[in-house]
């Protein structure tokens, strides 16, 4: 008997910290959970930021009909404004080596500073594949240029041949259109679908060029340039003659002029290209 | 020590250090010969082990077109009429005619290719894809640059494509691995067009249009300089 009351007396008061709690929860509920909607409603559109897809290596970027990125067909298109620059080489891989010293991955480190400011200048805003001497794989520097929505990519390259003081402008080849089913590009032929468009932008750096540099070809080059394979943008390869120079002032000197060009040659170029609603879909 | 003594002592030492200046440039000339030596010996045997002789005396002779670089420093290359013993297998055939290139022109500054580079094995697909494995000295002693491995590349494929109509296309291995670049630049992880329309295969998806065959270093309007018909040994 004495047991059966110490249990009735033990169920009561779990029964009443249950009701208890129960009941603070609601009151809690009730008095702060307008504020919680509101918020909610409220941070809701403002968060417009849609990160745009970045195709990992090995998976296809986005397409023209499918991919997830199409989802957002309705943003808004917007112009020519990002250059991605890429100071090749770097870490232990230091590109072309002349006699005297100089490497490839150093000097055209020198360059790409000289290139920003002048794009800068242009306007455009610059994100550079590498800052200090980090060597980023091909994919991981293609991978930061079919992240961006309107840009054009522009790899540095110093020759160890070439008649010193030229400067050439190498395209891709062209390539046969490739997509598979939903319309994706695949990664390793991103560029396929630009290629005419690279053209066109090599044609015009490279005509700048040829005016500054004496001995330069009047127009781009193609070239089976491996970086640009995978690069789903407008994307160019510019190679300064050359390492084998003595006197490494010879390249310095001609930086600016390099800086100037392929400055002036995007610049020409942004009015002509319709950037694609979404990075990697085709233009 | 006494003061007779000393002198013979420092003569001793003026006399050792008279007979080294005299001895010790004349070693030096001594082993840098041998060096060389040793060097042109290890080049020479690694060709005589990695090129067997394929050139047959028997097979008719014919005008080889073989392409090495124009001499005009600005990335161009020029075909030169070698007259060669090829054979009508098309793999025989692809061996000879990169042995002579790889050989060299006369002229070692028209050079495309390492003179250490060799060819290691040449394969043909029943598609028409070769498989042209090369040695390492490709892609280590090439002059790193677009305009250079370009220009290697490109006299490869239009030597196979002036000579050996069955090769549709070319797969360059390295020591027999595929590498992502040759020196850091060229793409070598697809294979390079040759003749767009020889052999009986389908064009594979993924490679380069046609045009992208005719490398685009060479201009359409390019002179081509025909040398005298030589005798390559």
């Amino acid at each position: 008997m004495l047991l059966d009351v110490g249990r009735f007396v033990q169920n009561t008061i779990h029964a009443k910290f249950w009701l208890a709690l129960f009941g603070l929860v609601a009151c809690f509920a009730a008095l702060t959970g307008p504020a919680f909607s509101s918020a909610g409603q409220a941070s809701a559109p403002a968060a417009p930021q849609q990160t745009p897809p970045v195709p990992a290596p090995g998976q296809p970027a986005a397409g023209a009909t499918g991919g997830a990125a199409q989802t957002a067909g309705a943003a808004p298109r917007a112009g020519l404004n990002i250059v991605v620059l890429d100071p090749a080489h770097g870490g232990t891989d230091l590109g072309a080596r002349g006699t005297g010293g100089i490497h490839e991955s150093d000097i055209v480190l020198e360059f790409a500073a000289q290139v920003r400011t002048a794009l800068e200048s242009q306007g455009f805003q610059v994100v550079q594949t590498r800052q200090g001497n980090a060597n980023p794989s091909f994919d991981d520097r293609s991978a930061m240029a079919n992240a961006q929505r309107g840009a054009i990519f522009v790899t540095l390259h110093i020759a160890s041949t070439g008649v010193p003081g030229t400067a050439r402008v190498y395209v891709l080849n062209d390539m046969a259109p490739s997509a598979d089913a939903t319309g994706l590009i695949p990664w390793d032929r991103a560029q396929a679908p630009f290629v005419s468009l690279s053209r066109k932008l090599g044609n015009q750096v490279q005509a700048l060029l040829a005016q500054r540099f004496k001995g330069s070809p009047a127009g781009a080059q193609t070239a089976s340039v491996r970086q640009l394979r995978t690069t789903a943008a407008p994307a160019i390869a510019v190679e300064i003659s050359s390492v084998t120079v003595e006197d490494r002032g010879q390249l310095d000197h001609m930086a600016p002029g390099v800086a100037d060009a392929i400055a002036r040659g995007a610049a020409a170029f942004r009015p002509t290209y319709v950037v694609p609603a979404n990075p990697g879909e085709r233009p | 020590m006494t003061p007779r003594w000393r002198w013979w002592f420092l003569g001793a030492l003026f006399l050792a250090v008279v007979i080294a200046a005299i001895y010790l440039p004349i070693l030096r000339r001594n082993i840098r010969q041998a060096a060389k030596l040793q060097q042109r010996s290890e080049e020479q045997a690694r060709r005589e082990l990695t090129q067997p002789t394929v050139i047959n005396p028997s097979d008719p002779k014919v005008k080889a077109k073989l392409f090495w670089a124009s001499g005009a420093d600005d990335g161009t290359l020029s075909a030169v009429t070698v007259e060669l013993p090829l054979s009508k297998d098309p793999v025989l055939r692809s061996k000879q005619v990169l042995n002579t290139l790889l050989a060299g022109p006369v002229d070692t500054e028209l050079r495309t290719l390492p003179p250490d580079a060799a060819l290691l094995a040449f394969y043909l697909l029943p598609d028409g894809t070769a498989i042209g494995d090369f040695s390492e000295a490709l892609a280590t002693s090439i002059p790193s640059g677009i305009e250079s491995e370009q220009l290697a590349v490109d006299s490869i494929t239009k030597t196979l494509e002036a000579n050996v109509p069955q090769v549709r296309r070319l797969k360059i291995l390295i020591h027999g691995q595929e590498v992502e670049t040759l020196a850091g630049h060229l793409d070598l992880s697809q294979a390079f067009v040759v003749n767009a329309n020889a052999g009986p295969g389908p064009r594979a998806a993924g490679l380069p249009s046609p045009s992208a065959a005719t490398p685009a270093l060479t201009p359409a309007a390019a002179t081509v300089k025909l040398a005298e018909p030589t005798r390559k040994p």
